[in-house]
């Protein structure tokens, strides 16, 4: 038995006999045409079969993992037949006498130089693109069919690492599993693993041998292990724990639809936290039943210069009528501390968790958080809009915030811009001065939402950042639970709504007490609403929430 | 000869699908179209170098048409712009 270590990317346990991917390796041919007029049209043969093929690669990406794995063939397809890209090669053939095969490597070559020496991550990466468009020509120029699986059995794939259109033009049903030696989990492989729900370890370098090719392997996604002929222990174990996971994931696919409800009949709203309009496939994927919080940050990170209002309007707009009706949390600007901006040229703080972040930056320059209001009440004429603070500590913020809002109204209703009446405006709370000032605040505001992991940090002086802190960084820590009570119970006696919308909500150990608590709202990574769906959905809060209260109350403690 | 300009509101600048996008608008029409930022030129026409520019979101290029249909093309381009950039 041989264990190799790698990154998981994409979970589920994977086994089979163990398979090397073999790339066509086309060797290129070199030498000098006479009849160059023929040599163009051989390449234009090849260009033609490539717009094929790439079409119906599109298409194929389509139907598995959607129009973003859709985009990328299409791109593929502009590149093909570029008038650059073909002057370049038509150059070589015309002029330089070159064959079709070595006209299209060399002027893969330029192009792909060019990317890689651009001061920009995604232009680079197009370098990657070019080789990928020019292999294809060449394969086609050769003869050669693509990508291949020759086993009649499923495999578990095994690849230096697989180029985008490698992997869509697999066959999935032969496919058990990847494992590549290169690649990250943000690589094409990983996420169309993950769309696609198959296993995926990424990272492995050079241990996994090419001798290992046809034995018996298995794998598990989710915490990155490759087991080269299992014993029988390791075998049953991670068998037993794909079952599990199969048996999970059809009871989650069948609470699609379902209340989020437990056994005695409470109900509690599960939401989706994203960050890009992007992200709002996922949540409806996932059943999510509204967005609990969307991070405006995006629109400032992307840019170089302040996004304007029309931009944040495109993109609020667009989340808020993708989302057909149901309720889009928008939090205003949060950057600051861990998320530094360029182009705001804040001073360099000591102490930037403690500094000049969020409201504070909105407070302080009136004239960004304006910006953002105004495309925030235009966009909420498309949907049913809530806007967020982030980083209140006193009431005078939230005033002076609030004032701000009717300031942008009034100039919306006196240009004529038609704006949604029924904009409810709420507050994070995160630092312990909202906590203990949740009765206050209450007064001001129509709902609350907790950002657990800022509240932990300032409550146990504990930095995020930091994670030499290990257990003294408690989330569970009986102090934020008192917290939470605290800001439930001033919620509900002032008649608005509280929530959550940290990492804490995913927390399934948590579920119980948060609805003991009586949380109305939990936001988590689109992903975990079902297994969250299902926690809810397994609690009889007559059992639990009495011994949960009495614990969070009692005076003596057992640690 | 018409010209204009535009500062791009795009996020991601002239990546590769508004760049395709882009070059298919210009194949509708005969004009000659010209897209300069700073001291580089390119022909609209021309996918790769146009992704070459490596137009960012906030530069500001000028876009020249020249040929037989630039009063059509010109205006059409703008609105392009302004939809997809």
């Amino acid at each position: 038995m041989i264990s190799i270590q790698g990154k998981g990317v994409s979970s589920g346990v994977g086994i089979g006999p163990l398979y090397f991917y073999h790339r066509v390796k086309t060797s290129i041919p070199r030498y000098t045409v006479e009849d160059t007029d023929a040599e163009w049209h051989r390449f234009k043969g090849a260009q033609t079969g490539a717009i094929e093929q790439l079409g119906e690669l599109a298409e194929k990406a389509r139907a598995e993992a959607g129009d973003e794995a859709a985009m990328l063939f299409e791109t593929h397809q502009m590149m093909v037949e570029d008038l650059d890209y073909e002057e370049a090669i038509e150059d070589r053939i015309t002029n330089e006498k070159m064959n079709a095969e070595a006209a299209i490597a060399d002027t893969s070559l330029q192009f792909a130089e060019m990317f890689e020496a651009m001061d920009d991550s995604y232009m680079q990466a197009r370098a990657a693109d070019v080789k990928d468009v020019s292999r294809r020509l060449l394969s086609i120029l050769a003869g050669a069919v693509q990508g291949g699986i020759a086993s009649d059995v499923p495999v578990l794939l095994a690849a230096d690492d697989l180029a985008p259109s490698e992997t869509v033009q697999l066959d999935k049903s032969k496919i058990l599993g990847f494992i590549t030696a290169g690649g990250s989990g943000s690589s094409h492989t990983a996420i169309l693993a993950r769309t696609m729900g198959i296993p995926a370890i990424v990272g492995v370098g050079d241990a996994l041998k090419p001798e290992y090719e046809g034995r018996q392997v298995i794998i598990d996604g989710a915490t990155g292990s490759v087991v080269i002929d299992p014993d029988d222990m390791t075998r049953d174990k991670l068998l037993k724990k794909r079952e599990e996971q199969l048996r999970l994931q059809r009871l989650l696919e069948t609470l699609k639809g379902q209340p989020n409800i437990t056994k005695d009949g409470k109900s509690i709203r599960v939401y989706c936290n994203i960050g890009s309009p992007e992200d709002v496939h996922a949540v409806q994927v996932n059943d999510g039943g509204g967005i609990g919080l969307f991070r405006s940050e995006f629109l400032y990170l992307n840019c170089e210069d302040y996004p304007t209002e029309d931009q944040q309007f495109e993109a609020y707009k667009q989340v808020l009528a993708d989302m057909d009706g149901k309720e889009v949390i928008i939090r205003t600007l949060d950057i600051g501390a861990d998320k530094q901006i360029g182009y705001f040229n804040l001073p360099h703080e000591e102490n930037p968790a403690l500094g000049m972040r969020a409201l504070r930056i909105c407070l302080t320059r009136p004239e960004v958080f304006h910006t953002q209001l105004r495309a925030l009440y235009r966009a909420s004429a498309f949907g049913k809009l809530r806007i967020m603070f982030p980083m209140v500590t006193n009431v005078w913020e939230v005033r002076e915030a609030k004032r701000q809002c009717e300031d942008v109204k009034r100039e919306l209703k006196a240009e004529g811009i038609p704006y949604g009446d029924d904009v409810e405006v709420g507050i994070m709370i995160e630092t312990p001065a909202a906590v203990m000032l949740s009765d206050r605040l209450a007064k001001e505001v129509d709902f609350f939402s907790v950002g657990t992991n800022d509240l932990t940090q300032y409550t146990l002086a504990c930095d995020r950042q930091n994670n030499d802190l290990g257990r003294f960084y408690d989330p569970h820590h009986p102090a934020v639970l008192r917290m939470l009570k605290m800001v439930a119970d001033n919620a509900h006696k002032n008649g608005i709504w509280v929530g959550i919308c940290g990492e804490l909500g995913a927390d399934l150990t948590l579920t119980e007490t948060f609805l003991a608590i009586g949380i109305d709202e939990l936001s988590v990574s689109p992903r975990a609403v079902l297994p969250l769906r299902n926690a809810i959905r397994m609690t009889d809060t007559r059992e639990t929430s009495p011994r949960i209260l009495a614990a969070l109350a009692d005076e003596y403690t057992n640690n | 000869m018409k010209e204009f300009t535009y500062t791009i509101q795009e996020a991601v600048g002239i990546h590769a699908r508004p760049a395709g996008l882009l070059v298919k608008e210009v194949k509708k029409y005969q004009s000659t179209v010209t897209i300069t930022k700073g001291d580089k030129s390119v022909n609209a026409l021309k996918l790769m170098a146009l992704m070459g520019m490596g137009v960012k979101c906030g530069d500001t290029v000028t876009v020249q048409v020249e040929g037989a249909d630039e009063d059509v093309a010109a205006p059409a381009l703008e609105a392009f712009f302004k939809t997809n950039l």
